[in-house]
C-alpha cells in the first residue's frame, strides 16, 4: 500500500470477503477459474495490502514494484484485489468475460493496474526477469514479482528464467509458486510431480522461502524476508490448498477451470471461511 | 563506388554497434550465436547493455519484453529457425500481444545457408511472423540497404522481423536509394511483366530481366523488402501496368511474399501470378549456389516463370 500498511485482522477480513467476491463474479460470468483464484488470495492480499509499492490512482507509477501474474487464469482473484484496492469501480466486476470488458478471461493491461497481458503458461518469469534487469541498469529499487502455478513450472521456459536470474544475481526478483497441488487433468504429483521442489530451486541459485501460503502472516513475511535478501534471487513457495475456502471445491481438479451456478454458489457462500 | 558481395548480416552488426555506442537505450539480448548474427559488434562496443541468456531462444525473447516494458529498445538476435520457431509462443504473446518495442534480427535463413543443411535453413519465417498482429517483417536486399533497416527497425516503435543473410549478396543500392519501410522500390522499370522479389532473389530477378531482354521483354523488378506491412498501391500497381506478376523469395511457396501479393492481388487487380520459392519441401546439404539451382531458384527459373505467366496474360 502507498499510504499506509494494513494491520492483519483487517487483511484476513479482506481474504475472507475477496473469496466471497470470486464466487460471486464467476457466477455471474459463467465460467472462468475458481481452483487456482482461491488458492492465491492471501498472495494477493499479502502484496497489495503489506507488501508492494503501489498507487491505484496513478497504476503506471514508475516507482510502483511490478507484479506479472504468469498464470494468466487467475483473472478473478486479480480484478477482485484491483477493485477493492481502487483500480476501477467494484461494479465492473459485473462485466467479467464479456463482450468488450476491460476483465477479459485471462488478464491483459487493458485492466488498470495489470502490467503484462499473459494466458500462455511458462512466460511470467524471463518477463520478470527482464524487468529486474531494467531497474538495476536504471538504478531503480523497485521490486518485480512474479506468480506461477505449480503445474505451470512443468513448462521448460520457467527453468530457463530460473537460471537466468540466478546467473545475473537478480536479487530484485521474487517468483511465487502458487503450490496448490492441482491441475486441470488432477494432482501434480500424480501427473508430473515437483518434487523435491525446493531442492530443485536451491540447485538452480536460489533463495528458497516454503511456508503455509494460505497463512497470511506467514506469506507476509516470507516477502519481507526477499526484500532483505542480497546477492540472488527469491522464491516464496507457497504451499496452498487449490480452491481454498469452498470444502467441496478444495483439491478438486473439476474446479480448476468452472464457474459455480447459482445453488452451488448459494452452498459455496453457506461454508466459506 | 562498387561493393563486392556482402552479407546482410555485416550490415546490421556495424549499425547496431553505431547506433547503440550513441543510444544509451538500446539494448541487446543474445542466445549464444552472436558471433554469427553479428550482434557481437554491439556486444564490443557497448559490453555494459549487451545479455546473453545461454542457448535459450524463449527466455531471450521473455527477458526482452520485459526490458522493453521498462522503455528500453530490445534486439534480440539468432538463426531465423530458432528465433521464430523456438520462441514463437513468446513472439505471439510477449512481443506481439503486448505490442513491445522489441525487434528480432535474424539470420541464416534460407537455402543460401548452404553446408549446414535442412535444420538450419529457415523457409517459413515470413509466413509465421507475418500473420502476427503488430508484427513487421523486412528483408533487406543488400549490406546498404540493411543499415538503412537496421536504423529503421530502432527508430520505429514496436515488433520487427529483419531477415538478414550469411551469404554475401551483390550491392545494388547505394546510399542515396530510397529506404522506407512498407514502401517497396522499382529496381529495374519495365512494361511487360514484373518481378516482385526480396532478399537474395532480387539480383536473381535481375538477372532473370536481362535473359528475358535479349528476347525482346521488358521486364519490371521490384525489391519488395517490407513484407509486412505490404506495400499494396506498388502491387496494384504492378498489376494494372503490366498484367502479370512474378514474385520470387528463398521462402516457401506458401504464405511468404508469394502469398501475400497474392491476397492483394486476389482482392485488387486479378492479373495472372507465378509463385518462384522453395515448393513445400525442407532444404539440404549443399553449396548455396547448388542448392539455389535445386530448388529452382535461380534467375532462369524466374525467367521461366515470366515466361510462363505472359503465356497465361496472353490467354
Amino acid at each position: 500500500m502507498p499510504d499506509k500498511k494494513c494491520d492483519v485482522s483487517t487483511l484476513k477480513a479482506m481474504a475472507l470477503q475477496f473469496r466471497r467476491e470470486i464466487l460471486e463474479t464467476l457466477e455471474t460470468a459463467g465460467s472462468g477459474h475458481p481452483g487456482g483464484s482461491l488458492s492465491a488470495v492471501e498472495i494477493f492480499v499479502a502484496l497489495y495490502g503489506a507488501v508492494m509499492q503501489h498507487r491505484p490512482e496513478d497504476p503506471s507509477w514508475d516507482g510502483r514494484d511490478r507484479l506479472v501474474i504468469s498464470k494468466g487464469h487467475i483473472s478473478p482473484v486479480t480484478y477482485v484485489t484491483l477493485a477493492n484496492f481502487g483500480y476501477f469501480p467494484k461494479e465492473e466486476l459485473k462485466t467479467f468475460r464479456k463482450f468488450a470488458s476491460r476483465l477479459q478471461g485471462h488478464v491483459t493491461m487493458k485492466t488498470p493496474g495489470v502490467e503484462f497481458n499473459t494466458g500462455s503458461l511458462g512466460h511470467g518469469l524471463s518477463y520478470a526477469n527482464g524487468v529486474a534487469m531494467a531497474a538495476k541498469l536504471k538504478g531503480k529499487d523497485f521490486k518485480s514479482y512474479c506468480l506461477m502455478g505449480d503445474g505451470e513450472i512443468q513448462e521448460g521456459s520457467v527453468w530457463e528464467a530460473a537460471m537466468t536470474a540466478a546467473h545475473f544475481k537478480l536479487d530484485n526478483v521474487c517468483a511465487i509458486v502458487d503450490y496448490n497441488k492441482v491441475q486441470e487433468n488432477g494432482l501434480v504429483s500424480e501427473i508430473k510431480g515437483l518434487e523435491p521442489l525446493a531442492d530443485k530451486w536451491k540447485s538452480f541459485g536460489w533463495h528458497v522461502i516454503d511456508i503455509d501460503g494460505n497463512d497470511l502472516e506467514k506469506v507476509i513475511r516470507a516477502f519481507n524476508d526477499f526484500k532483505v535478501m542480497k546477492g540472488k534471487p527469491t522464491v516464496v513457495i507457497a504451499q496452498t490448498l487449490k480452491g481454498k475456502g469452498v470444502p467441496f471445491m478444495e483439491l478438486k481438479s473439476a474446479w480448476h477451470g468452472k464457474a459455480p451456478n447459482k445453488e452451488q454458489l448459494a452452498d459455496a457462500l453457506k461454508v466459506l471461511y | 563506388m562498387i561493393m563486392k558481395p556482402t552479407p546482410t548480416r555485416d550490415g546490421f552488426g556495424e549499425e547496431l554497434a553505431a547506433i547503440g555506442k550513441v543510444n544509451p537505450q538500446v539494448i541487446v539480448v543474445s542466445a549464444d550465436l552472436e558471433d554469427a548474427t553479428r550482434a557481437e559488434y554491439f556486444k564490443k562496443a557497448c559490453p555494459e547493455r549487451f545479455f546473453s541468456v545461454g542457448i535459450a531462444e524463449q527466455d531471450m525473447v521473455g527477458m526482452a519484453a520485459g526490458l522493453a516494458s521498462e522503455g528500453f529498445t530490445v534486439v534480440t538476435n539468432s538463426f531465423a529457425v530458432f528465433l521464430t520457431n523456438r520462441a514463437y509462443d513468446q513472439i505471439r504473446m510477449d512481443i506481439c500481444y503486448n505490442n513491445l518495442n522489441v525487434k528480432l534480427a535474424a539470420t541464416h535463413a534460407g537455402v543460401t545457408v548452404g553446408e549446414d543443411g535442412a535444420s538450419a535453413q529457415c523457409l517459413e519465417d515470413f509466413a509465421i511472423m507475418r500473420v502476427l498482429p503488430n508484427m513487421k517483417v523486412v528483408c533487406p536486399v543488400d549490406y546498404i540497404e540493411a543499415r538503412k533497416a537496421t536504423a529503421a527497425m530502432l527508430a520505429e516503435k514496436g515488433p520487427f522481423y529483419v531477415r538478414f543473410s550469411r551469404a554475401p549478396l551483390p550491392v545494388l543500392t547505394d546510399e542515396l536509394t530510397p529506404f522506407t519501410v512498407g514502401k517497396a522500390h522499382v529496381i529495374r522499370p519495365g512494361k511487360d511483366a514484373a518481378v516482385i522479389a526480396c532478399g537474395a532473389m532480387v539480383s536473381e530477378a535481375v538477372a532473370a530481366a536481362d535473359i528475358l531482354a535479349l528476347e525482346g521483354l521488358s521486364i519490371r523488378v521490384v525489391n519488395m523488402h517490407t513484407i509486412k506491412p505490404l506495400d499494396r498501391d506498388m502491387v496494384a500497381a504492378c498489376a494494372t501496368e503490366t498484367g502479370a506478376l512474378v514474385t520470387a523469395e528463398e521462402h516457401q511457396c506458401a504464405g511468404g511474399l508469394g502469398g501475400a501479393v497474392a491476397e492483394v492481388l486476389g482482392q485488387t487487380v486479378p492479373v495472372p501470378l507465378e509463385i518462384v520459392g522453395v515448393k513445400d519441401s525442407f532444404g539440404q546439404t549443399g553449396t548455396p549456389e547448388q542448392l539455389l539451382q535445386y530448388y529452382k531458384l535461380k534467375a532462369v527459373d524466374i525467367a521461366a516463370a515470366v515466361r510462363k505467366v505472359l503465356a497465361r496474360k496472353r490467354g
